[in-house]
């Protein structure tokens, strides 16, 4: 079903200029509830920049951005806290928000961190920090989630679970997401939708249609499209709506 | 009880200690130590305005240092010098606009040690009342702007990208500033308020590990100075803003072999 009320953030035709500079144009996207919109391209395309775009921390932008949601969960993809400040992880979740212990315990206990809870956020390793950072974003129940590469510095298993975990945040909250990452595998295997950047958008679709894309092959290259390939499958079964798994 | 000068000296001093101790803490996270002294070295000019003008020095010194940070922020954003620079610019050139201007009212004659250092004998009961009214206005709206104050001071894209507003906090808070200044000018003096602000705040960071422990101590650092500092005035006869920032350094030093045991305990 597509309703105008499942949309939560929508770009129309979106750039950002800076010192005479594009950062990136022409960026045209919807984020809907429950499902994940990732962007992916090189250094530089403005992957970042169109997510500042969408949450509105660029203000003198070209083009429209309508958001629909005020409840939004950010991981920015590079933090710099101030260590003058005295700050434990516990008073780190309560940042932007007042939300109770127990939701403070339960995302900690889900990104792997609990035990960090009294400890200094000055302190913490940058796989760590990346973990409280995502803890945050998702302990505040969000309608809209944006993570700009959100497992940067996690060990591999942790990575392997953390995606998980957001894939299944996006499930149970039904919360929209919009992920920057650099990891292919990901975006094939938890993506509904994938916006390759470049400066402008190159080409967007579902993953396949993506990487089935000649403009994408030229960005990335053979080998990419073909990491991709390496995941299609046909799917034989299908998820009834409480979860069951039901053979086609 | 309020005849007796030292009284009232006592009850200022109290006063302001619980304005500067949060207020402190967000000037040392938000490293405003050269913007509080800016404010406070345009305060002369306010208080020759209030001369002038015969207008109360409390509310002209809020006034001009006010109109001081309005232009700081116009001037950041039209050119390209860096901001000490043009925060040097602004306190000095305030501070001697003042001054030649005082040269021009010889028909009053000026404490002007008095201005830049405070004047126990200075503070009246109306003072009192601007300092305990004021006071508490200042820490209501610091409580209602605390969120986002303080998420935009750990990080100023994740409160904006979260909806908490940060622009309006800072500027509310730029007010706050001017305010704090205008409200402790005759007890600390010109020349020490920022000292009176961001002593006390960095004692309590040795000892905190939580910004709640942080601004309370930082309270009761400023509480202990002014006690301190105004009877130790009394027993010396020295003036009373010196004391009570003296004071503040005596316990600062006192926080740093705190500092010390927790690094040892750390090894």
């Amino acid at each position: 079903m597509r309703t105008e009320n499942n949309i939560l953030v929508k770009l129309h035709n979106a750039g950002f200029k800076q010192n005479n500079k594009w950062l990136v144009e022409g960026v045209s996207l919807t984020v809907e509830k429950g499902k994940i919109v990732t962007l992916i391209g090189p250094n530089g395309s403005g992957k970042s920049t169109t997510a500042k775009i969408a949450l509105g921390i660029y203000k003198n932008i070209e083009g429209n951005v309508e958001k629909y949601t005020n409840k939004v969960g950010y991981v920015p993809q590079k933090i710099s806290i101030d260590w003058t400040l005295p700050l434990r992880v516990c008073d780190f979740m309560l940042l932007t928000e007042s939300i109770s212990e127990k939701d403070i315990d339960e995302a900690l206990s889900l990104t792997g961190v609990i035990h960090l809870k009294n400890k200094n956020l000055g302190n913490l390793s940058g796989g760590e920090f990346q973990r409280v950072l995502i803890a945050r974003a998702i302990s505040k129940k969000p309608e809209l989630l944006v993570l700009d590469e959100p497992v940067q510095g996690v060990d591999y298993t942790g990575e392997i679970a953390l995606y998980e975990l957001i894939k299944n945040i996006s499930d149970t909250l039904s919360c929209g997401i919009l992920l920057i990452s650099h990891d292919l595998h990901t975006v094939m295997t938890a993506t509904d939708h994938v916006v390759c950047l470049n400066g402008h958008v190159c080409c967007s679709g579902s993953p396949m249609d993506v990487a089935k894309n000649n403009e994408y092959k030229a960005l990335f290259g053979e080998k990419a499209s073909q990491i991709l390939t390496v995941y299609e499958h046909k799917h034989d079964h299908v998820h009834s709506e409480e979860g069951e798994i039901k053979k086609n | 009880m309020f005849d007796d000068f030292f009284v009232r000296a006592l009850f200022a001093g109290i006063g302001i200690a619980f304005v500067t101790g949060p207020l402190g803490c967000f000037v040392v996270w938000r490293r405003l130590s050269y913007f509080g002294d800016t404010l406070a070295h345009s305060a002369l000019l306010g208080v020759t305005m209030a001369y002038t003008l015969d207008l109360n020095i409390a509310i002209s010194v809020f006034l001009i240092s006010s109109v001081i940070a309005l232009i700081l922020i116009q001037l950041q954003k039209k050119t390209n010098l860096p901001g000490d620079a043009l925060l040097g610019l602004l306190a000095h050139s305030s501070l001697a606009v003042g001054l030649v201007v005082i040269g021009f009212l010889t028909f009053i004659r000026f404490d002007i040690m008095g201005l830049l250092f405070g004047d126990i004998l200075a503070v009246t009961t109306d003072d009192l009342l601007i300092i305990w009214i004021g006071g508490a206005l200042i820490l209501l709206v610091l409580k209602l702007i605390w969120k986002p104050l303080f998420a935009s001071t750990v990080n100023y894209e994740l409160a904006e990208a979260e909806g908490l507003n940060p622009d309006r906090a800072k500027a509310i808070f730029t007010i706050l500033m001017a305010a704090v200044i205008a409200i402790s000018i005759k007890m600390v003096g010109l020349l020490l308020i920022t000292g009176m602000l961001i002593i006390p705040a960095a004692m309590a960071r040795n000892i905190s590990d939580s910004p709640q422990k942080m601004v309370l101590f930082s309270i009761i650092g400023g509480l202990l100075s002014v006690v301190l500092g105004l009877y130790s005035s009394l027993e010396f006869n020295t003036s009373s803003g010196p004391s009570i920032i003296a004071a503040s350094l005596v316990l600062f030093i006192l926080s740093l072999f705190k500092i010390k045991q927790s690094i040892k305990l750390k090894n």
